[in-house]
């Protein structure tokens, strides 16, 4: 009969509209600032720097190479390199950068700086309530805003932070077993020399190990 | 209304009718125009529920000072009028719309001995002053020189004069059996009650039908869904206001809510007893609320088709003003009629049923007859 589909449809409506207040589950609307979903741990936008330990300036792993700099697609990435030294993870003197600034108004979230960054120094965040009043200042990133620590690092992306510290603290025993081995060699060397003084040098440790 | 006489008292005698009346106007503006701040609300919080939403609930608590910041937000924006727009007639057509549909509402009894202006041709005066829509509808589409808002202009005046007709028709039939035009009459004659059952037109065949057809008919005439083919967001925007910004954007909104409640009621006064309680052991409760009440019952009763129903095609709009609503209107009259000859009783109950229901059966049928409903196929979108 005629009307029929309507009556339906008016019962279909009213039932969520009362479902709505007593079904909780029905309403999916997260209410943002108050509430929020849990982030998705391959979220990301902007770039920062990591830095080991609690101190941003010495813990940073940013040895000012300029490769993400000079890779950057859209420039946004500016560095001043360093006059001085100072000791990177393993205990060798890098440079490290002055000055680095990201504008994040120019920013593309391209990740290709994390890609190409050999020292893992640089990683994607996942912060995004960026908003300012100061379009100009407000969305350049200065060295203090993007230094962030490594426990931030496997707070917002855990998987992947495990993964880079497996790799560096791989990377260090090898160092140090190689320093170990070349302190153990020259000994051997120098315990060599004295017990047979007029003998030809050792040969020098070879470079790939 | 005897707050009234002692503010009138205050004035000089020969001041007396002036300010009187202007109590009166300042009254329904100032009721009204609350109604419709809070009507806004009400179904942006309704239709959000019924889609499982919120709605607005961040301005105050529950959202509740929502319209105020509508409000605001109309006053403070810029005022744009397209350089080839008729600029006078584009200033014009949003007063066009308030001032007639506030006109309107002056013949309403919203209570015992409280309509403002009660004349023997209220309802006659009604319709007069409600047909004044339409032109600020047309006046506003064609001034703004846009194909949009004057495709919207032309589907508002198709559906307007179409749904027109139906309109009054089922409105006659209280008309006829009341005998007299006075809307405080036709609330008089639907006074009393039988046992407990109030003495309502609603509640007789002929005027249950003539209520039916007097809403969808109001629907229509005041633009809502299903029937806003004239703003059909999707499909022209916004129609014929949509060259209009701030306060006139505004008045264009407030003068569509307003004749929402004046026609709302008419339909209270015709059919639903006016402002007389429909339990005869309420009868304390001040009239007037019983009159809010019922309108807002129906402003409820609106959002709620509004929220089920999606747009009718213009077709689907045209066939069913002059080959379903005009049929029904026409039969409702002769039923209206009979029940005035016949004696009270059983028998005239059954004929009149018989009267309403009959047609309503057959004139669906055929309105079915040769549609194939079936689900529907797509070739290209899937």
């Amino acid at each position: 009969m005629l009307g029929e589909g309507i009556i339906k449809g008016m019962g279909e409506t009213a039932r969520n509209f009362f479902g709505s207040y007593v079904k909780e589950e029905r309403l999916t609307t997260v209410q943002y600032p108050e509430e929020r979903l849990p982030q998705k741990e391959a979220a990301r936008n902007f770039p920062f720097l990591l830095f080991d330990g609690n101190d941003p300036h010495a813990g940073l792993r940013c040895v000012a190479c300029q490769i993400c700099e000079k890779e950057c697609p859209p420039q946004c990435i500016y560095i001043v390199k360093s006059k001085d030294k100072k000791p990177d993870y393993i205990g060798k003197p890098q440079f490290y950068p002055a000055v680095f600034d990201i504008d994040t108004s120019v920013c593309m979230s391209c990740q290709i700086c994390v890609e190409v960054c050999p020292f893992e120094a640089i990683k994607m965040d996942t912060e995004f309530e960026l908003s300012t009043t100061d379009r100009f200042g407000g969305l350049l990133m200065r060295k203090s805003d993007l230094a962030k620590s490594n426990v931030y690092y496997h707070k917002i992306h855990p998987t992947e932070a495990d993964e880079v510290d497996g790799r560096l603290a791989s990377e260090k025993s090898k160092v140090e077993a190689k320093a170990k081995a070349d302190a153990e060699a020259k000994a051997k060397a120098a315990a060599a020399a004295k017990s047979a003084p007029p003998a030809k040098p050792a040969p020098a440790p070879a470079l790939t190990k | 209304m005897n707050f009234k006489h002692w503010l009138v008292s205050f004035a000089p005698d020969t001041w007396q009718p002036l300010v009187s009346a202007l109590i009166s106007v300042a009254a329904i503006i100032f009721v009204f125009a609350s109604l419709f701040a809070l009507t806004t609300i009400l179904e942006r919080k309704g239709l959000g529920r019924i889609q499982n939403r919120y709605g607005p609930n961040r301005v105050g608590p529950f959202g509740v000072f929502q319209p105020i910041a509508d409000g605001l937000k109309a006053m403070t924006k810029e005022d744009i009028v397209p350089r080839a727009a008729d600029k006078v007639v584009h200033f014009i057509a949003p007063l066009v719309l308030v001032i007639p549909v506030f006109l309107a509402l002056a013949v309403i009894p919203v209570g015992r001995n409280m309509a403002a202006v009660d004349f023997d041709g209220g309802i006659l005066f009604f319709f007069a002053v409600g047909a004044a829509t339409e032109l600020s509808v047309f006046m506003a589409g064609w001034s703004s020189r846009n194909k949009y808002s004057l495709l919207g202009a032309m589907r508002a005046i198709a559906q307007m004069i179409s749904y027109e007709v139906p309109l009054i028709l089922s409105a006659v039939t209280v008309i006829m059996i009341v005998g007299s035009l006075s809307a405080t009459k036709i609330v008089d004659a639907q006074a009393g009650y039988f046992g407990w059952l109030p003495n309502w037109f609603v509640l007789t065949p002929w005027g249950f039908a003539g209520f039916i057809l007097f809403m969808i008919a109001a629907a229509a005439e005041s633009n809502r869904s299903p029937f806003d083919l004239p703003e059909g967001e999707s499909e022209i925007i916004a129609g014929y206001y949509i060259e209009y910004s701030g306060f006139k954007f505004a008045l264009f909104f407030l003068g569509e809510y307003i004749g929402l409640f004046a026609i709302s009621g008419l339909a209270i006064t015709l059919f639903l007893g006016g402002w007389h309680a429909p339990l005869p052991f309420l009868i304390w409760i001040p009239s007037y609320i019983w009159f809010f009440a019922k309108l807002l019952g129906l402003i409820a009763l609106f959002i709620w088709v509004r929220g089920t129903l999606p747009r009718l095609r213009m077709d689907q709009l045209m066939n069913f003003a002059w080959k379903f609503m005009l049929p029904m209107a026409l039969v409702n009259l002769l039923a209206a009629g009979v029940w005035h000859f016949i004696e009270p009783g059983f028998a005239r109950w059954a004929v009149c049923l018989v009267l309403v229901v009959g047609p309503y059966i057959m004139l669906g049928r055929s309105l079915f007859e040769h549609k194939q409903l079936a689900k529907r196929t797509y070739r290209y979108a899937e």
